[in-house]
């Protein structure tokens, strides 16, 4: 059969890095000589404009690691695989290519599973490079032998065994493009020693040969964007949601220039955080569980929703019945498999978002929702004052303080890295984030110890910028033993341990919900000082607000990695909160003045 | 309680490779569904392999699958059959007890279902049927009495009526799940 895709348009095709070698030319011409399988891995990766990787050798992926030598593409050391698809991860996100990373076969690869679902939960551009034992073991449960690609199917876009040296480099080739191609992912692809050690001559294909089944390319019909356009010139309460999809088309200037010629207002889920400057008048912030309640109650009361980039999540609708029942719901998604998943739409834009807003953007006409924006403003006002950010403090250190300061000291410009808890919950309300890519956090798998590997990682995707990565004192005991690796390879970051003693956001869910029974969340830690000091790094202790200035200046201008422990309220808890499965209005606002540790436990349904 | 939903028929076309069965099926999986049939077998094209699945869902169900099944890169079709639509086949061997009495009896049932004889011993018959899966079941209830020592059912195998194939007209145009 002719592969129905044979021909498309050249630009379908060509990977976005560039298929010629960049600067890091490899010694030899591919495909003028014989060469092993494990010399064509650094070809095509050096063709696919790749700089660094993150990886652990080991015995199967030896040969590999042989044919690294000579090469100009940048090794980094981790202290567990686990770090390295994290880092990998964190590169894509900070970068928008694609991140790589390399674990040799068995315990290396399985150590990869939870950065690999992470990747995938949010999307994130990877390649994996595992190996394998020789092809004559495999399935003899030999020394390191597992299945990784049957370990990884549910959790990879795409994954591949290879087990001969000829087709390391299509399969390679493959796997970037598909790895960047439509709704991005990771992809794994696990050669085997003995693939890794043949020779072969075959030239390194030019550019990925399509599979007929693959089709990333969407855009929506003419039709459903001129009835999204209809809906938008009817609507009179038009909220638009702006997704992490927003970031990966690299679509932010489109939406804002639908924002100016419409002014509807944007609410932000996590992932979209960033993608919409924080501080332009019409930004709502995040919704969803942690949501403001103004965010939260706009969406319940608006009549239509313009859902980009985002695919209904559940910490996003809470109680799918009631959620936003008065709206019409426009979706605009890169992933046909989303579309009426969750919520049943009206129109569905399927196709890469960038071409969805171009298409869109000259149908709509120049509109204003003055009322509807003021409304919305006036949902504000008690709520703020609530805010601990606005309470008189008697310097003692609450989590929202020690993120606000951090925002304000470091001008809004830093990078932020988060892991997973309360702290991220904190520094997605009290950071304001006003360019894509500016804030990298896990959110579909929440997965905890992702922030340290993930900074180092965005640390090579940005050597200039200012990163810092806050964590709870849970999240950052998973990974912590990549502080070695910044040590190791004199990597910048700043930590912000944001330290309460508990596993927070778990306790928070025990406090409200199971009667203060705090089973299993007190934790005992390390002197995270000394901890740092004991890599070589710099630890820094603060326990009340008027150190934050101080330890964050110490922090910036040392020139590596410094940790500092911030020493936090123990029993703050995140508001407001939607708890899980209730009503998206229906949530447990922040206390009283005075009585924020206690927080109130009365539920407070609709008005503000 | 709702009621249950109907059978539906998926025939997914992919790529004959390692692995792909087991990644449609892990589709099925981890939604926690449970398969009613399941064949799988080459084509008229060796590079292609034809998968036929049957299973009860209801619409909406049936359409999320079918956008999950594509995003599988090895899948290249699926038809999401209809009973009007389609024809379906399923073929049974049915071991059933037939002594020189009974023989007879059992023989001229068959002969009602069109099945055909494939081996006798003096104590039992080895009956193969091919029909539509409603007709093996029939004749299964009408054999049970005499005593069924083994069963085996292929499961079903299913083609869309009239003189087109879907690939066909997927060499000319891109399939309806892909596009928006």
């Amino acid at each position: 059969m002719t592969r129905p895709g044979a021909s498309p348009k050249t630009e379908q095709l060509t990977p976005g890095s560039g298929l010629s070698p960049s600067g890091s030319t490899p010694e030899r011409v591919p495909g003028t000589a014989k060469c092993t399988g494990a010399e064509i891995v650094w070809d095509v990766l050096a063709s696919e404009g790749v700089d660094v990787v993150f990886g652990y050798p080991g015995g199967a992926i030896m040969p590999i690691y042989d044919a690294m030598h000579q090469r100009s593409i940048r090794h980094v050391l981790v202290r567990h695989e686990q770090g390295a698809a994290h880092m990998a991860d964190g590169y894509a996100r900070a970068s928008g290519k694609v991140g790589v990373c390399l674990a040799t076969s068995g315990p290396g690869a399985t150590n990869l599973v939870t950065g690999i679902a992470t990747a995938m939960l949010d999307s994130s551009p990877i390649v994996c490079i595992t190996g394998q034992v020789s092809s004559s073991l495999l399935g003899s449960d030999a020394f390191q032998e597992v299945d990784i690609t049957g370990v990884t199917l549910p959790i990879t876009k795409h994954n591949y065994l290879v087990t001969r040296a000829e087709d390391i480099a299509p399969t390679l080739r493959e796997a970037f493009f598909i790895a960047r191609s439509g709704r991005p992912g990771p992809v794994l692809v696990d050669i085997t020693k003995d693939a890794q050690q043949a020779t072969t001559d075959a030239a390194l294909p030019p550019r990925p040969v399509l599979r007929s089944g693959y089709r990333p390319d969407l855009s929506p019909s003419e039709a459903s964007l001129e009835r999204a356009a209809e809906l938008i010139a009817a609507a009179e309460r038009p909220l638009i949601f702006c997704g992490h999809g927003i970031v990966k088309a690299e679509a932010s200037a489109l939406l804002m220039e639908l924002v100016e010629k419409t002014g509807i207002p944007v609410a932000s889920t996590l992932l979209g955080l960033g993608a919409f400057p924080a501080l332009h008048p019409l930004s709502l912030g995040m919704m969803g569980m942690h949501g403001e309640a103004w965010v939260n109650n706009s969406i319940q009361e608006s009549d239509l929703i313009i859902a980009l980039g985002m695919r209904f999540d559940d910490r996003v609708t809470g109680n799918l019945k009631t959620f936003a029942r008065k709206a019409k719901k426009i979706h605009a998604e890169i992933d046909p498999s989303e579309v009426n998943k969750n919520v049943t739409v009206d129109v569905a834009l399927t196709g890469d978002l960038h071409k969805t807003l171009t298409g869109l953007l000259p149908r709509i006409q120049r509109r204003t929702c003055t009322r509807w924006v003021e409304h919305i403003n006036s949902l504000k006002g008690t709520a703020s004052v609530r805010d601990i950010q606005y309470m008189p403090h008697n310097g003692r250190l609450h989590a929202a303080h020690v993120i606000h300061d951090l925002w304000w000291l470091t001008q809004g410009k830093a990078t932020m890295v988060t892991d997973v808890g309360q702290h991220q919950m904190w520094e997605a309300q009290y950071y304001r984030h006003e360019r894509p890519r500016q804030l990298i956090t896990s959110g579909g798998l929440g997965t905890m110890g992702f922030a340290l590997p993930a900074a180092i990682g965005a640390r090579f995707a940005k050597p200039e910028e200012e990163i810092w990565l806050v964590v709870g004192d849970g999240g950052f005991q998973m990974t912590a033993s990549e502080l070695s690796t910044c040590a190791q390879e004199g990597i910048k970051l700043n930590v912000a341990i944001i330290n309460n003693g508990y596993l927070g956001l778990v306790r928070q869910l025990q406090q409200l919900f199971y009667d203060n029974r705090y089973s299993a969340t007190p934790l005992h830690n390390p002197d995270f000082v000394k901890l740092a000091e004991a890599h070589g790094l710099m630890g820094l202790r603060v326990s009340r607000r008027e150190e934050i200035p101080d330890a964050v200046a110490q922090a910036r201008s040392s020139p590596g990695t410094t940790v500092i422990d911030f020493r936090v309220e123990q029993e703050d808890v995140v508001y407001p909160m939607v708890p899980a499965g209730a009503d998206l209005d229906d949530m447990i606002r922040r206390p009283e003045p005075g009585n924020e540790a206690q927080g109130t436990r009365q539920w407070t349904s609709g008005a503000v | 309680m709702t009621p249950q939903p109907p059978p539906r028929t998926f025939i997914v076309h992919v790529e004959d490779r390692p692995g792909v069965l087991s990644r449609v099926i892990s589709l099925f999986r981890r939604r926690a569904y449970n398969i009613d049939s399941l064949t799988v077998a080459n084509t008229e094209n060796a590079s292609l392999s034809r998968i036929t699945l049957v299973m009860a869902a209801d619409e909406r169900e049936a359409r999320l699958l079918e956008a999950n099944l594509y995003k599988l890169i090895e899948v290249l079709y699926v038809e999401h059959a209809t009973p009007q639509g389609q024809v379906s086949r399923e073929l049974a061997l049915i071991k059933v007890r037939a002594s020189e009495e009974t023989r007879p009896a059992v023989l001229q049932v068959c002969e009602v279902f069109r099945a055909r004889a494939i081996d006798v011993t003096p104590t039992s018959m080895v009956m193969e049927l091919t029909g539509a899966p409603d007709k093996i079941d029939g004749l299964i209830e009408m054999l049970r009495p005499h005593g069924i020592i083994e069963l085996a059912r292929t499961g079903t195998v299913a083609m869309a009526r009239g003189p087109q194939s879907p690939l066909t007209a997927l060499l000319e145009t891109p399939p309806p799940g892909k596009a928006a």
